[in-house]
């Protein structure tokens, strides 16, 4: 797979002397740092004091002990805050096992199997990357309010069920982990197609699902285009959209726009400290497959 | 799409099954792969094709199929000649798209050859906070950044009149606090969360491809008594020049499509005299707010034709060199 990607050992043979210059762009690397960070540092800390406190100067730079307040608000503007994590994370899961399952199983028969226009297919598969999202955009949600998913979770999760990079990144897996005399054998044993695909490739490519899987998770859970045009009622937003109807109404309630925020992100971020690697493998394996 | 319903006659691919019966061996591969062509075909081909339709026709999809109107290439010459928003739009976004994405190639190539050469133990760790705002919620994050960038009391025109205390800055820096709001920040605003939540992903970018250079050639350039920065010119770049191509084309698909950060620092409104209105906004506006489908889809086409464009021109620009 290419992704043995960056992060390898350091190189060594530098010179260790620390002059004056590599000093600079130390502190210049490290600031720019800072300022990566500075944001989530504001919504974690603005999400725990009041709106006085916030709007005060110089602003708050460490945590207060509003964040109840901020939650009950948060949950006055938006009634339905718990459904709307609810419906993320429900659809953000359902989009991850659909493309687990369908991505790998493309993926196999791409990797392993030789069949007719097999190379054309592939490259169709891929082609379908290149074609920007927005222009499917206003006919997209006439098929769905025609096929009556308006407001329904599915018209999230099926148009999302199977994706070109997921086919891709399985591909590149199994064909370069899994030896092809392994299927021969399950074959001579009686073993059938779709069974050699459950029984002997599903159980072998976990790192490649665990890669594709964060990936996709945080792809749906922050996807904001797709529910904006096919979710209507409040109740049925998803956790983006309905951070973003707190704008606009009247005061804009800054501390609950920051504690809803924190809640939306800080899932994210856990994942992201988990496995930082596997998740940067895993969006850069479409760019570094050279 | 088009299966193959014949058996293999000929030795196409002359491989592993021999037998011509279409079985079930044979079949499956075509099985497996058939939920992303259904998928692809209902989500993906068939909006792309009716949008095309819709393009050419007026409707007003409250008055239901019947009332659509054949109105030929009119939704185009509209948009091009006589849609001044459209235009602004544009401009908004060619704008926003140059002052965002410049910068972050400039900053993340010499960034990602400092982390490839120094940074030992600390790397991974760096490199994850760079590219940590590529993860998050853009929603979440630009409506943390309107907070940041309020007038009176944000923490962004505080930090500025912090540092208009220090004699180093104070002649560039603004006395007043800065009121984001209007028409001529808007687009620096917008430009710099942009560049804020990009620049870590073409870090890794250019990081992942200088990894592929050999070290020897670092080794034998330092031998050669080459500095740091003629290293960086003779070495890094014309190596990293296919991951350049392929990072400022990425930069350009996704900035001239820039929808969800201007949409909500602008709080859907597109600013204060549409100062920061990009055109895939403007496209949903028309479609969603105005219910005009078919100018709508006109502007989608047109904005497509953009992105080809740039795409084509960058091609001729930075990828052709390549493969001769």
């Amino acid at each position: 797979m290419s992704a043995t990607l960056a992060l390898q050992a350091p190189r060594r043979g530098n010179g260790t002397s620390f002059n004056a210059s590599q000093f600079i762009a130390y502190a210049i690397v490290l600031s720019g740092a800072v300022l990566m960070l500075a944001p989530f540092y504001f919504m974690f800390i603005f999400a725990t004091h009041s709106d006085r406190e916030i709007l005060s100067l110089p602003p708050p730079i460490w945590f207060g002990n509003h964040f109840d307040d901020n939650l009950k608000l948060l949950l006055e503007r938006l009634p339905h805050w718990w459904n709307n994590l609810g419906w993320s994370l429900y659809i953000a899961l359902a989009v991850t096992a659909a493309n687990l399952l369908l991505c790998s199983l493309a993926g196999y028969a791409f990797a392993m199997y030789e069949f007719r226009y097999k190379k054309q297919l592939f490259v169709f598969v891929m082609g379908t990357m290149l074609l920007p999202s927005f222009v499917g955009m206003i006919p997209t949600a006439l098929i769905m309010s025609w096929l009556g998913w308006m407001n329904e979770p599915k018209a999230l999760i099926v148009p999302a069920a199977c994706g070109a990079l997921g086919i891709f990144m399985m591909r590149q897996y199994i064909a370069s982990a899994i030896p092809r005399d392994l299927l021969d054998a399950a074959r001579i044993d009686g073993c059938s197609e779709f069974g050699i695909y459950f029984r002997i490739i599903l159980p072998l490519i976990g790192p490649a699902l665990g890669t594709l899987g964060l990936v996709t998770f945080i792809a749906s859970w922050n996807n904001f285009m797709g529910p904006l045009i096919v979710m209507r009622d409040m109740d049925m937003y998803t956790v983006p959209l309905a951070l973003r109807s707190l704008q606009g109404t009247g005061q804009t309630p800054w501390g609950a726009i920051c504690a809803g925020s924190s809640i939306a992100v800080l899932p994210l971020l856990v994942m992201f400290v988990m496995a930082s690697r596997r998740l940067i493998e895993g969006l850069t394996a479409g760019a570094v497959k050279a | 799409m088009s299966k193959p319903l014949t058996p293999e006659a000929s030795s196409v691919t002359p491989t592993v099954q021999r037998r011509k019966r279409w079985n079930l061996r044979t079949l499956a591969p075509y099985l497996f792969i058939s939920p992303f062509f259904v998928i692809f075909l209902v989500f993906g081909l068939f909006p792309l094709l009716f949008s095309v339709y819709l393009s050419f026709h007026r409707w007003e999809p409250a008055a239901g199929l019947a009332a659509m109107n054949f109105v030929g290439i009119e939704n185009y010459t509209y948009i091009l000649f006589d849609d001044d928003w459209f235009h602004k739009s544009l401009y908004n976004t060619g704008w926003m798209a140059i002052v965002s994405g410049v910068p972050q190639h400039l900053v993340a190539l010499p960034l990602a050859f400092f982390l490839h050469m120094a940074f030992r133990r600390w790397r991974n760790a760096v490199v994850g906070i760079y590219f940590l705002p590529f993860i998050t919620s853009s929603v979440a994050i630009s409506l943390v950044f309107s907070t940041l960038f309020s007038r009176d009391f944000g923490v962004v025109n505080a930090s500025i009149a912090a540092l208009q205390q220090l004699p180093v800055f104070n002649w560039f820096l603004p006395e007043q606090n800065i009121d984001w709001g209007q028409p001529q920040y808007t687009k620096w605003m917008i430009s710099f969360v942009v560049f804020w939540r990009y620049v870590g992903w073409n870090t890794v970018l250019y990081l992942s491809a200088m990894q592929t250079i050999p070290k020897d050639l670092f080794e034998a350039a330092t031998m050669d008594g080459a500095s740091r920065w003629q290293q960086f010119r003779h070495v890094v770049l014309p190596l990293l020049r296919p991951m350049i191509f392929f990072a400022v084309t990425l930069t350009i698909i996704g900035n001239l499509q820039l929808f969800e950060e201007p949409f909500i620092l602008t709080g859907g409104t597109g600013g204060i005299d549409q100062a920061g209105k990009t055109a895939a906004m403007h496209m949903y506006v028309t479609a969603f707010v105005d219910g005009d489908f078919g100018t709508a889809s006109a502007v989608a086409w047109a904005l497509f034709m953009l992105i080809a464009a740039m795409t084509w021109l960058n091609n001729k620009l930075l990828g052709q060199k390549e493969e001769k």
